[in-house]
């Protein structure tokens, strides 16, 4: 699955940063700023799955929602099929909507009380095409039996249907427009075991037909490593591993990620018994005052003197791989040396 | 078992009448459901139609006076007895009603639409917050006694002149109600705005790309509607209270025109020697009041979904 190896970038985030400023005082001057996406940079190939993984509050949905200009980004560029959408001004931000849509994470919250299945999904088309009802009503329809909906329940209410009912509601409206690239914040996260694996089999099954390039936003590790080629895991407002499934499951490189990693359960009991959890200590930092240096300083496991002076660069230390830490620095240096100490051996022997 | 046969049944139905319901026809359903909206409707739609046509039948002139029948009970020549200028009660109820009934409704319309453009705007547009609620405040702060007394004094010979005396002061009283009680319904649906904001489903329509307006409309206010239906039904009582304050101050409808609350208050000396004099007025004011309570819960219940599919 992964090794279909989509070359073209459709998606560029460079440098993207969200900071909510904190306002205090009668005269409600800026004192601080929560720094929720602090400068990532990736990219997510044409027709791939990333998935984006992390601990609840260390920026995912702050990354999605920012990357879909729902909010304004405080700094960066989000190149969308060549198109730099968070400089965009709002007419033309209209005119690039349809090729980005979002599926949400609560399908109760995302879809309007008030409105009947039919005319949610038709939404869309409503702003951004002149189809007439009846060219509309056929569409609908479409689309509810593309994500498996019977067609006879568009005049019905939201409150009408089951969990994963509703989330399939929210995907027909997300694709109502033919988008290239989706943001699914979570989509599953509310929606019973049994659930989610339809919903993601959906999903899948849509990928492969429409070509769809999604953005995977969870905390559910196994899920990630079901549905996505790569991914990347975030910590407090920046992401600190990005690197292909296969790669990041088996070797982690960023102690963070490995002690998500030893987290996880495995289906069989003999290597269950034998699991190793790294336990961090202590709480996430708030994201208005982070630590000096590394973010993840004040808990990793692995933490060297140089963690608290020096914030790492996020580097691609491997072709594909890409990690922010100290660690991976010094692997390189020491690698480098034992690389010197080799040849001046062989010199030595060579003499 | 039973269940799945029905629900199965049920999606056989759906299918068979794939003609959509309609959204009026849903409403009007529950609508008729609601036995205490119906019961409402009822006796309100008697309370219109009663002051609407009723001085046709009953055809004294509310404002002739017969010396010789003062001060008089109930009978068949007058039904609600008459006052201490022998004019007849039922006719003056008749009369009033329609002056209240139009100020009531009028002046709650006025307030509504002030209040949930007010509350809408500052709710959703963090810019005009500020400067709005400002300006709610400053509307509640001021005292609406002296205030009243000043846009009378300046504007009533004006208004009577270009609009004729009574519609003039119809004109005048509908606005000053109006302005002056729209802030509540500014606050609470503000509150309402703020919140529903956050809601992901406004999220949803914005990375669609619904404009602002379109999202106010298709997605905000439906759903703020059931606080906006409540101010309402209860502005137009206060109305009609309020009206008959200015009356009764001299600051309203001219005192040989009878509105409710003037007739209340005219009554009120009175009430030990002809309690028939407050007791019809002071009936109409409260049914109304009820009545119209009563049909906007029934309506707020029709207008949500939720409570519709039970």
């Amino acid at each position: 699955m992964s090794e279909m190896a989509p070359i073209k970038p459709l998606v560029e985030v460079r440098d993207l940063t969200m900071h909510f400023d904190i306002h205090a005082g009668i005269l409600r001057r800026k004192v601080g700023a929560v720094k929720a996406v602090d400068g990532l940079s990736f990219d997510i190939m044409e027709g791939e799955t990333l998935g984006l993984v992390g601990e609840s509050g260390c920026g995912k949905s702050t990354t999605g929602r920012a990357i879909l200009r729902l909010y304004d980004p405080t700094a960066g560029s989000v190149r969308i099929g060549g198109v730099d959408v968070a400089s965009l001004g709002s007419a033309d931000l209209r005119r690039a909507r349809p090729q980005m849509q979002m599926i949400f994470q609560d399908p109760q919250a995302s879809l309007n009380p008030r409105m009947t299945v039919g005319s949610i999904i038709a939404e869309p088309l409503r702003e951004h095409s002149d189809m007439d009802r009846a060219a509309r009503d056929v569409r609908v329809r479409e689309l509810m039996d593309a994500v498996g909906l019977n067609r006879a329940f568009a005049s019905r209410y939201p409150h009408e249907f089951s969990g994963g009912q509703r989330q399939r509601i929210g995907i027909a409206r997300a694709l109502a427009l033919n988008p290239r690239f989706i943001v699914c914040d979570e989509p599953i996260a509310a929606l019973d075991v049994s659930i989610q694996a339809q919903v993601v089999n959906l999903l899948e099954d849509l990928q492969r037909d429409l070509g769809l390039t999604y953005l995977f936003i969870s905390h559910d590790l196994s899920m990630v490593r079901h549905l996505a080629n790569r991914v990347a895991v975030m910590y407090l407002g920046k992401i600190v591993e990005l690197a292909p499934r296969d790669a990041l499951y088996s070797d982690p490189r960023h102690p963070y990620t490995e002690a998500l990693l030893s987290a996880v359960p495995v289906a069989d009991p003999v290597v269950e018994a034998t699991r190793q959890q790294i336990i961090l200590q202590g709480d996430v930092p708030s994201p208005a005052n982070p630590p000096k240096g590394c973010n993840f300083c004040t808990r990793c496991p692995k933490v060297m003197p140089v963690c608290h002076e020096v914030s790492p660069v996020f580097v691609e230390h491997m072709p594909g791989r890409f990690a922010a830490c100290h660690l991976i620095d010094e692997e390189k240096d020491a690698s480098v040396l034992r690389e010197n100490k080799n040849d001046n051996v062989q010199q030595g022997e060579t003499q | 078992m039973s269940d799945q046969d029905r629900i199965f049944a049920q999606t056989v139905v759906d299918e068979v009448e794939e003609r959509p319901r309609t959204l009026l026809r849903d409403v009007w359903s529950q609508f008729t459901a609601h036995r205490g909206a119906m019961a409402g409707l009822a006796v309100f739609l008697v309370i219109v139609l009663g002051v609407s046509f009723g001085p046709f039948i009953h055809t004294i002139d509310p404002t002739y006076s017969d010396f010789r029948a003062r001060n008089q009970g109930m009978s068949l020549a007058h039904p609600m007895g008459t006052d201490n200028l022998g004019r007849d009660m039922f006719a003056q109820v008749l009369q009033g009603g329609r002056v209240s009934l139009l100020v009531g409704v009028t002046a709650m319309a006025i307030a509504m639409f002030f209040g949930t453009l007010v509350g809408v705007l500052a709710g959703y547009f963090r810019r005009l917050d500020g400067i709005l609620m400002r300006v709610t405040d400053l509307f509640l702060a001021l005292p609406i006694l002296p205030l009243l007394l000043v846009i009378i004094m300046l504007f009533r010979d004006t208004l009577r002149k270009a609009f004729g005396p009574e519609a003039g002061i119809f004109l005048l009283i509908v606005f000053i109600i109006g302005i002056t009680s729209w802030m509540q319904t500014a606050r609470i649906v503000r509150g309402d705005v703020l919140a529903l904001k956050e809601r992901e489903f406004v999220l949803a329509a914005r990375s669609i790309g619904t404009p602002a307006h379109r999202i106010i409309l298709r997605h905000v206010l439906p759903n703020v509607l059931s606080p906006i239906m409540v101010s309402a039904t209860l502005g137009i009582a206060t109305a009609i209270i309020t009206e008959s304050a200015l009356s009764f101050l001299g600051l309203g409808f001219p005192s040989d025109f009878p509105t409710w609350g003037r007739l209340l208050f005219d009554g009120a000396n009175f009430m030990t020697l002809t309690p028939s004099r407050v007791i019809w007025p002071g009936l109409m004011l409260s049914l109304t009041v009820l009545s119209v309570n009563y049909v906007g819960d029934g309506l707020r219940d029709a207008l949500d979904p939720h409570i519709r599919g039970r």
